[in-house]
C-alpha cells in the first residue's frame, strides 16, 4: 500500500464536514458516523439540528442520569432539546425535509455514483429483513445532501461508482461526498475535486476510485 | 355531554373487529401505547394489519402482540432494530407479511387518509425498490414540474392506538417531547381513535393555543399512571 498519505481519521473527517457549515444553517445529521459532526460545528456559529422523529433545535446528549426516553433522536438515543427548540408530530417533520427546507443532510452510504445517486440502505442480502426509515425521504428532501464515508471497503473497492450496484436510497440526490481520502463533488458530467489529503496525488486517488475526477 | 373518558381500556377497546387496520402510534419506545396495546391483546381481536413505524422493541408492546400470533400484516418503515427479535423470527419463517414504507411516506400517507385526500405525488423512493406494488408491478408516477413523483394512497385505519400526556373530556390532547411522533396524525386518520394520557384535566385548562390534537380526532382517552419510557431499538454502549 502506498503510504505516502494518511487517511483522515473518522475525528479529522467529522470536522471537515462541519467546516463546511455555515451560520444558520438548519441541518440534519444521520444515524451513525453523520452524527458525530455536531460535536465539530465551529464556535461562534449557531447551527439547528433537525431530528426526523420530530426535533428541531437537537441538543447534545444528556449528562448520565438525565436520561429521558420520551426524548430521542433518529437513532432512539437520548437527547436534549436547546432553548428555542419545538416539536413536531411526524408528518410535519417530515414535510418539513421533503419540502426543501432543511439546508443540509449528511447522511452515511454504501456506495455513490458520480452523478449522486444514493445507495445506503440495503446490500440487497437475500434473506435480509429490509428496513429504510427515514433514509429515502432525507436522501432526497434538504438543499444539499451530502454524503460521508471511507471512500474504499475493507478490500479496497471503490464505494463510489459509476453506477450502484446495492438498491438505490435515492437517484442524483447526492452533492458532496466527505471521504476520508478526499472531497468530491457529485456532479451530472461526474465527480469534481474540491480536496485531497496532503501527499495522495491525483491519479492515484483516480485510479484507488477507478474514476475519472475533474480538477 | 360529551364525555370521551373511558372507564378502562377494556371498555375504550370493546368491540374491535377481526381484520382491523390498528394504528399504533411510537417511534421506538417513545409515545407507544404499551397499555392499550396490553389491553388490545387481551380484547382478543385477530387477523390484524398493524401500521407503527417499528414492529416491536423487546417482549412487551408491540412485541406481545406479534408474539401472540394477533398480527397478519404489518406496515412500517423501520422493521429491523436490535432488539426485534420477535418480529424477525415471524417474518423469517413467513408468519407475518411486511409492507415497508419510507417513514415520511407512512406519515403522509396517514395524513391523507385523515385530511380525505385521495392520493398524492410524492419524490421519496422515486426510481428505488420501494416503487412497487406488492405485487412487483410499479408504483404510478409523473413527471412535475421537471421533477419526477411516485403516487401514493391514503392507509386508512379502522383504529387508532396513541399515547399522550393530558387530555380533557372533550378528548382535546397534547403530547410529551418527541414522544408525539405519530399520534397526532394517527388520529386523524382511524375511524376510532383511543389516546391514553397521564393526567385529565377540566375541560377549558388546557391552552386552546397549545392543543395539538383537538378532541374532534378522538374517541375514548384512558387515563394510566405514569411509568417512565424505557430505552429500546437501539445497541447499549459496552
Amino acid at each position: 500500500m502506498n503510504t505516502n498519505y494518511q487517511r483522515r481519521t473518522k475525528e479529522e473527517l467529522a470536522r471537515r464536514v462541519a467546516q463546511d457549515i455555515f451560520d444558520g444553517a438548519y441541518v440534519n445529521l444521520g444515524i451513525g458516523m453523520p452524527t458525530t459532526v455536531a460535536n465539530h460545528i465551529p464556535p461562534g456559529i449557531e447551527v439547528v439540528l433537525h431530528s426526523e422523529n420530530g426535533i428541531l433545535g437537537m441538543g447534545p446528549a444528556p449528562a448520565p442520569g438525565d436520561e429521558d426516553y420520551d426524548l430521542i433522536n433518529a437513532g432512539k438515543q437520548p437527547v436534549t432539546l436547546r432553548p428555542g427548540g419545538a416539536y413536531l408530530h411526524h408528518a410535519d417533520s417530515f414535510a418539513m425535509m421533503r419540502g426543501g427546507h432543511l439546508d443540509i443532510c449528511v447522511l452515511g452510504a454504501f456506495q455513490v455514483s458520480a452523478t449522486g445517486d444514493l445507495a445506503n440502505w440495503s446490500t440487497g442480502e437475500p434473506g435480509s429483513i429490509p428496513a429504510v426509515g427515514g433514509a429515502m425521504d432525507l436522501a432526497i428532501g434538504a438543499k444539499q445532501t451530502w454524503v460521508m464515508m471511507d471512500l474504499l471497503t475493507r478490500e479496497g473497492a471503490s464505494k463510489v461508482l459509476h453506477a450502484c450496484t446495492y438498491p438505490l436510497t435515492g437517484l442524483a440526490c447526492v452533492k458532496r461526498i466527505y471521504g476520508d481520502l478526499a472531497t468530491l463533488a457529485c456532479t451530472s458530467q461526474g465527480l469534481q475535486l474540491i480536496d485531497k489529503v496532503e501527499g495522495l496525488a491525483h491519479d492515484e486517488l483516480e485510479r484507488l476510485l477507478g474514476l475519472p475526477i475533474r480538477l | 355531554m360529551i364525555n370521551k373518558i373511558a372507564a378502562s381500556v377494556a371498555e375504550a377497546l370493546a368491540g374491535t373487529a377481526d381484520g382491523a387496520t390498528v394504528l399504533i402510534g411510537g417511534f421506538g419506545t417513545a409515545g407507544i401505547p404499551n397499555e392499550l396495546i396490553d389491553g388490545l391483546i387481551e380484547q382478543g381481536a385477530r387477523e390484524l394489519t398493524v401500521v407503527n413505524n417499528n414492529a416491536g422493541n423487546g417482549d412487551s408492546g408491540l412485541a406481545a402482540l406479534l408474539a401472540a400470533g394477533r398480527v397478519r400484516k404489518i406496515v412500517c418503515s423501520f422493521p429491523r432494530q436490535a432488539d426485534s427479535h420477535v418480529f424477525d423470527a415471524l417474518y423469517r419463517s413467513g408468519r407475518i407479511e411486511l409492507e415497508l414504507v419510507p417513514q415520511g411516506n407512512l406519515a403522509e400517507r396517514l395524513r391523507a387518509a385523515g385530511a380525505g385526500v385521495g392520493a398524492f405525488f410524492t419524490p421519496t423512493g422515486y426510481g428505488t425498490a420501494l416503487a412497487k406494488n406488492a405485487d412487483g408491478s410499479a408504483k404510478e408516477t409523473r413527471e412535475i414540474g421537471g421533477r419526477p413523483y411516485v403516487l401514493e394512497y391514503p392507509i386508512y385505519g379502522d383504529l387508532a392506538l396513541i399515547k399522550a400526556e393530558r387530555g380533557d373530556r372533550w378528548g382535546n390532547l397534547v403530547y410529551r417531547k418527541a414522544a408525539r411522533n405519530f399520534g397526532p396524525v394517527m388520529a386523524t386518520a382511524a375511524k376510532r381513535t383511543v389516546a391514553t394520557v397521564h393526567e385529565v384535566v377540566d375541560l377549558g385548562a388546557l391552552d386552546p393555543e397549545h392543543i395539538v390534537t383537538p378532541g374532534i380526532h378522538v374517541s375514548h382517552i384512558v387515563c394510566i399512571e405514569r411509568v417512565a419510557t424505557q430505552a429500546g431499538g437501539f445497541k447499549a454502549a459496552a
